[in-house]
């Protein structure tokens, strides 16, 4: 139920793998039998990649997940030596881009973070409205990894390409979930991350437009085109192959059955319990996305009873103490006091059950109760 | 994370609840804040004969509300106020770091009632 965390390895994808541990331990760069086993296996992968995203293989870049994706996007469309430039991001993306953000920022470079609404839409006015001659770059992720909202990114390519600006969305959350195509989207650049969708952990992709002028942000021996040299993680990059093949294969079914799941699991709720609120968007949302807040108790406090009894989910609330704040997300969201601690967000997964649904149903109910019962700001 | 004692208090918490005749009541924290601990004392002849708190917040607030609710029962009102977050956190078999502090919450708020308790009988 923390499958936006992340995800089991498919053992289809681990048989895919294993041989590439032992038996074709190649480096792709070599030019005997064994380097060209890997160097095959590397090429295979980047066309497994770039078809389930409608790209070419050319445009596909490894990097070890999707945090070296943002920072090698958002990075490597700063030229070096060109002074000040201006990137547009929103308040709500994953630290991965927030953080780069930051970093450039410090570096003397300008960054607007433009808002969203109360579902987490970003506001497409005040980004039309931040846009300057030296904006280099627009970064809005496709859906929100907390809330799940997912963001109108046709709409802000639009703007972009009007504009003349690089677009990149970070796309970790998407794959899998709902169809994801660079031309369709429009984007010039796309992450992804292949633990989110049943692919080991520390591989990932970044999709790069032909013609987006980028530099690396990693040097040495000029692996993928220059843009991130080391040798490949080569069993990494085959996990992240099929698990793209898999995902791209099995979308409309897998997207459906967590999507029921999802709506069946918030009616429900809604249903056993008073004073919920459900977080993000109500229907631009990841299919496998509930996000609620629950009144008079504390995130925290549900995410260990719910550990419990064997459920992990996640919350981006925090108790006060002065010493840790509710997420960034939430807070941009403007959530009233009374929700804001108590949020919870469940991500199911394409091997969850109706049956799971019920058990956290069930759990849900009796542990908001429980603390109901022990908080001193419901009369129950 | 957290000790076993931590989650042992924290998913049987003892005295929880609100004393409706409460000889002292002492409350602290908002919803901004997110941590709300209110604890009732009952008292004769300056022993806390019934303790009862209500807490909403993190596990750490729960654990603690409990824990301190159990040390200050069946002590004297001086005794009680005499209580520091050493004792919550041995208690407690420590706290995780960054949150050794938060015992302070509760202890707070046991105070606030003993104080209610002496003003109301001077
Ligand atoms: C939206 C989003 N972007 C980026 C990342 C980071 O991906 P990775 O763990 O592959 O570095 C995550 C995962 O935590 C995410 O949810
Ligand atoms: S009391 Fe909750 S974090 Fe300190």
């Amino acid at each position: 139920m923390d499958h936006s965390a992340t995800t089991p390895v498919d053992p289809l994808v681990v048989d895919a793998m294993l041989p590439y541990f032992s038996e074709m331990f190649g480096n792709s760069s070599s030019l005997h039998s064994f380097g060209m086993e890997a160097a095959e296996a590397l090429a295979r992968a980047r066309e497994q990649v770039a078809e389930a995203i409608g790209a070419s293989p050319e445009e596909i870049i490894f990097t070890s997940g999707g945090t070296e994706s943002d920072n090698l996007a958002i990075r490597g469309v700063i030229p070096h030596d060109a002074g000040k430039k201006h990137i547009i991001t929103s308040v709500i993306e994953h630290p991965a881009v927030l953080n780069t953000c930051a970093f450039l920022e410090s570096m003397g470079h300008d960054i607007t973070y433009v808002p969203v609404d109360a579902d987490g839409i970003i506001d497409l006015q005040e980004l039309k409205g931040s846009i300057r001659d030296d904006t280099v770059l627009i970064s809005v992720m496709h859906a929100n990894n907390e809330v799940g909202t997912i963001q109108p990114i046709e709409e802000i390519a639009k703007i972009a390409k009007e504009n003349d600006i690089y677009f990149h969305t970070d796309a970790v959350q998407t794959v899998g979930k709902v169809p994801v195509n660079v031309d369709d989207l429009g984007v010039d650049m796309l992450s992804i991350s292949s633990h989110k969708i049943h692919g080991p952990k520390g591989a990932g992709a970044l999709y790069v437009r032909k013609g987006t002028v980028i530099e690396p942000i990693v040097f040495g021996g000029n692996h993928e085109r220059g843009l991130r040299s080391g040798t490949e993680n080569i069993p990494g990059i085959v996990g992240l192959g099929k698990a793209m093949s898999l995902a791209s294969e099995l979308l409309g079914t897998d997207a459906k059955h967590m999507q029921e799941m999802r709506d069946s699991l918030i009616s429900r709720v809604f249903d056993a319990l008073p004073d919920v609120r459900l977080n993000g968007h109500p229907t631009q949302r990841l299919p496998n996305n509930v996000n609620l807040s629950f009144k008079y108790v504390e995130g925290e406090s549900m995410l260990m009873m719910l550990d419990m009894k064997g459920i992990a989910v996640s919350t981006g609330s925090a108790c006060s103490s002065k010493s840790m704040n509710a997420s960034h997300v939430l807070t941009s969201l403007k959530l009233e006091d009374d929700y804001i601690h108590g949020s919870l967000r469940i991500s199911l997964g394409k091997e969850n059950t109706m049956e799971d649904v019920d058990y956290v149903v069930e759990s849900l109910k009796e542990i908001v109760l429980k603390l109901r019962e022990m908080s001193p700001l419901s009369n129950s | 994370m957290y000790s076993k004692k931590v989650i042992e208090e924290f998913s049987n918490p003892h005295n929880v609840g609100v004393i409706e005749d409460a000889d002292g009541v002492g409350e602290i924290g908002s919803t901004v804040d997110g941590d709300i601990i209110n604890i009732s004392i009952k008292v004769k002849d300056d022993v806390i004969e019934d303790i009862k708190f209500k807490t909403f917040g993190c596990v750490v607030a729960i654990s603690t509300s409990s824990a301190v609710t159990r040390l200050a029962k069946g002590k004297n009102v001086d005794e009680a106020l005499e209580l520091a977050n050493e004792d919550v956190l041995e208690a407690l078999g420590g706290l995780p770091e960054g949150k050794d502090k938060c015992s302070g919450f509760a202890l707070d708020a046991l105070k606030l009632a003993i104080e209610d308790y002496q003003e109301k009988n001077k």
